[in-house]
């Protein structure tokens, strides 16, 4: 059986990045492929390929034999591809039917949008996947599951021949997750190629024909479900070798400085209790969605948990707002620097001593002289290249500004500082730096929390791991067990071998 | 910076041009009390703008400033009416204002409703406040103490003294913005108010406390408008809002926040107040005046977006651009 779709030796890269190396892929008509990786394995931007988002620098796309370009989103559509993603991308304000036939809405002949065929079409299209929907409905006054519905609808409408999944279950309940298989069922005997892409193995075990693992942008192996198991998949998924290098550590590790015991929030987490240590760098691993930035974002006061209490050498600390968790000594690092770090608008001097205005001003004045010191401390220990500390921050490569927001926590003379993917998105020069510094802050004392979806970084830098899924900590990994196929097995939820 | 600081020069230098056109028709507007006449007619501009500029900064706008304005100046005539001393009522305008700017801050920080909307709503409550107050009577010259009307015209060492209050405020809020904590978070919540959170500025009260600045701006500026012109009704300063976000937006203050400066807001304000007083002497008509004032909002704002677009990311080397 020849495939729908084929992509072979496809490249794409990002300043700094190879997001995809000469990978490949097929797609077979009737038949659903799982595509497995960890995060940053590539998967997205693949989704991106195919639906013409991103242009790959190398490598061929073919349809049915023919080789094709996708130069943009709309070419992809027009030769039958097609993508639900975990927050599908429809009009809350429109109908049912509107956003179904929205940009090829059937006409009349006098050009007007023919509505009766819409209705009729759009209710149609919901049969054939066995939904019940009434075409008139308010999109926002549907549930996150019949999104799925319309959305998967929207894709038939256009008669797409490739379906791709991006994590659709992530959002849903048990029950609707059972609705969503027997859909995907109905696909498969439409004869459509359907791409899944999932986290979870139990998922694609169940529902998937052939798997492709891809690893740090690199294909490597496909072949058909009922010819694998787990361990072979987790085995390719994180590999052998650990290629980076990582800087030696003193690991020593004092008196415990923060102590966490029964933090829970009413969706988001529940009896979270760790205890870091002076000198320790603490991994915290997890898929994307585990709630580990969330239990950190609570820690720094930006969310309000229910219950639990937060000890800082041994004295119970209410931290109701970032203000109040700074003065207690914990900064956090956000893993969303663009947005919730960096203020581009401002020099970077100032960046710098925002937290710290009470120390560098006397009487309520600031002293300008007095913050250039400060900044100036701080960011020639991260070694930062900036012709001037008067620089606005935006004018900086994003390795630059990543140093002087790390640089602006340190300025605050914390006990605890937490980082939240310390090296996403920043190249690997500045990620050896990032690693480096780490491990001097703890050679110094301080007490790192470290949030990491890379297996690498989280083995190679930290003293213990914490294994967050669904909200929960699942395991703590110290000594022997700190293996890669042991974190993927506890963060996916998968039994030990034995 | 440096582009600020050049920005502000070149507003600087289209008032001077504009006053020295002026001056070829009609050499008497370039009399030093001419110019003092300009400045002080402008100054109750000026005192609203730089409230309005440090709203802006935050990321929100407030238009119910002339609103605030009109009801805080008619219970200043009120009190004085009942008899109140001068300082009293004073203190009593500025502190009124403060509180109705508070209304606005505390509607935008709690219950996160967008500030155009909000102070679009207290503006048009402001004015009905007045006329259930007064039933939509005046209070005129004749109901107002000598004193009363007296204080913003009293000259001292050759100047009115609500332009000294216009001189002295600037100073005051320049230092505010420069030189204090609470100035830089302004910057820092209208810059990227979701970094400010992290850095532990509460963004809700550090909007809040800008909308009470433009508030007690408002308050005394409605003392100094009802006194200098001796007549309070409902409809005083009607639509002077627009001219105050128009004196900021051609000053260079960012509408979307974080970025502007003291010195731009009063050159936006001293271009307008030129423009109004000027333009009449020279006998240009009103409506060209109109147009003038139109044209250079546009052209602001096209030097302030031509400006944001040359300051992108510089990715190529200085010989790659130079070829």
């Amino acid at each position: 059986m020849n495939p729908v779709l084929s992509l072979r030796g496809i490249s794409k890269s990002f300043p700094g990045v190879k997001a995809l190396q000469d990978v490949q892929l097929d797609l077979y008509a009737g038949q659903v492929t799982a595509l497995i990786g960890e995060n940053g394995a590539g998967k997205s931007t693949i989704v991106k390929v195919l639906t013409g988002i991103y242009q790959p620098e190398e490598g061929t796309i073919t349809i049915d034999g023919t080789p094709t370009r996708f130069a943009t989103a709309q070419d992809a559509a027009r030769a039958g591809v097609t993508a639900i993603h975990q927050e599908t991308v429809l009009f809350d304000e429109l109908s049912v039917a509107e956003n179904i036939w929205l940009g090829h809405a059937p006409r009349t002949r006098l050009g007007l949008i023919d509505r009766r065929a819409m209705h009729d079409g759009a209710k149609r299209l919901l049969t054939s996947i066995g939904a019940t929907l009434d075409p008139d409905l308010r999109l926002g006054d549907l549930g996150i599951a019949s999104k799925h519905l319309v959305a998967i609808a929207r894709a038939l409408s256009t008669d797409a021949r490739v379906v791709i999944l991006d994590e659709p279950t992530a959002a849903l309940s048990h029950k609707e997750i059972h609705e969503l298989y027997d859909l995907v069922e109905t696909l498969k005997a439409q004869g459509k190629a359907i791409l899944f892409i999932s986290h979870k193995f139990d998922e694609v075990f169940r529902i998937a024909d052939r798997y492709t693992v891809f690893r740090d942008g690199q294909f490597v192996g496909e072949g058909a479900m009922a010819d694998a198991t787990e361990g072979q998949l987790v085995q390719m998924m994180v590999g052998r070798s650990v290629d980076q290098i990582f800087p030696p550590r003193s690991h020593n590790i004092g008196a415990p400085v923060l102590t966490v015991a029964g933090y829970s929030h009413p969706t988001e987490f529940a009896d979270i209790n760790f205890t870091l240590h002076k000198g320790e760098i603490l991994g915290f691993y997890g898929l994307v969605g585990a709630g580990r930035s969330e239990v950190m974002q609570a820690l720094f006061g930006i969310t309000k948990p229910s219950k639990g209490a937060v000890r800082i050498d041994g004295q119970v600390r209410v931290i109701r707002s970032t203000h109040e968790a700074i003065a207690a000594g914990i900064v956090y690092v956000p893993e969303d620097r663009g947005r919730q770090g960096a203020i581009r608008g401002l020099p970077i001097f100032q960046n710098v001593t925002l937290p710290s205005l009470t120390r560098t001003s006397r009487s309520g004045f600031l002293r300008l002289a007095e913050e250039f010191r400060l900044s100036r401390d701080y960011t020639q220990r991260l070694d930062l290249r900036a012709s001037s500390l008067d620089q606005e921050l935006g004018l900086l490569s994003g390795g630059n500004q990543q140093k002087v927001v790390i640089a602006k926590w340190l300025a605050t003379k914390p006990r605890v500082i937490i980082l939240d993917e310390p090296t996403k998105g920043i190249d690997i020069g500045s990620k050896a730096a990032v690693h480096e510094f780490m491990a001097e802050l703890a050679a110094e004392g301080l007490a790192v929390i470290m949030v990491s979806s890379e297996i690498p970084e989280v083995l190679g830098m930290s003293d213990r791991v914490i294994v967050m899924r669904e909200g929960r900590i699942i395991d703590e990994v110290t000594g022997d067990r700190m293996t890669p196929e042991t974190l993927v097995r506890a963060a996916a939820g998968i039994a030990e071998a034995a | 910076m440096s582009i600020l600081k050049q920005r502000e020069a070149l507003l600087a230098l289209a008032i001077l041009l504009l006053i020295g056109l002026v001056a070829t028709r009609f050499p008497a507007f370039v009399a030093p009390g001419s110019l003092v006449n300009v400045f002080n007619d402008t100054s109750p501009l000026i005192l609203l703008a730089i409230g309005q500029m440090i709203v802006i900064l935050t990321k929100c706008i407030d238009l119910s400033v002339a609103a605030n304005l009109a009801l805080c100046g008619m219970v200043a005539a009120l009190m004085n009416g009942a008899g109140v001393p001068l300082p009293l009522i004073l203190v009593a305008a500025i502190a009124l204002g403060a509180a109705l700017g508070a209304v606005n801050g505390l509607l935008v920080w709690k219950l996160g409703i967008p500030s155009i909307v909000v102070t679009l709503g207290t503006m048009t409550i402001y004015r009905g406040v007045i006329f259930l107050m007064t039933n939509g009577a005046w209070v005129n010259a004749h109901q107002m103490t000598d004193d009363f009307k007296a204080l913003p015209r009293a000259v001292i060492l050759g100047l009115p003294v609500m332009s000294w209050v216009t001189l002295a405020a600037i100073a005051l809020f320049t230092v505010l913005l420069t030189r204090t904590p609470l100035g830089r978070s302004f910057y820092a919540v209208g810059g990227n108010p979701h970094a400010a959170v992290y850095t532990g500025i509460n963004v809700g009260r550090t909007q809040c406390l800008a909308f009470m600045i433009s508030g007690g701006l408002a308050g005394l500026t409605g003392y100094l408008w009802v006194a200098r012109y001796a007549v309070a009704y409902v409809d005083i300063a009607d639509g002077f809002e627009l001219s105050v976000v128009a004196a900021c937006v051609i000053g260079g203050v960012a509408i979307a926040g974080g970025a502007g400066s003291i010195a731009g807001a009063v050159l936006g304000a001293l271009f307008l107040g030129v423009i109004n007083n000027a333009l009449p002497v020279v006998g240009i008509s009103p409506f060209w005046q109109m147009a003038i004032s139109g044209s250079a909002i546009v052209v602001a704002v096209c030097f302030n977006a031509a400006q944001s677009r040359t300051s992108g990311r510089i990715i190529l080397k200085p010989q790659e651009v130079a070829r």
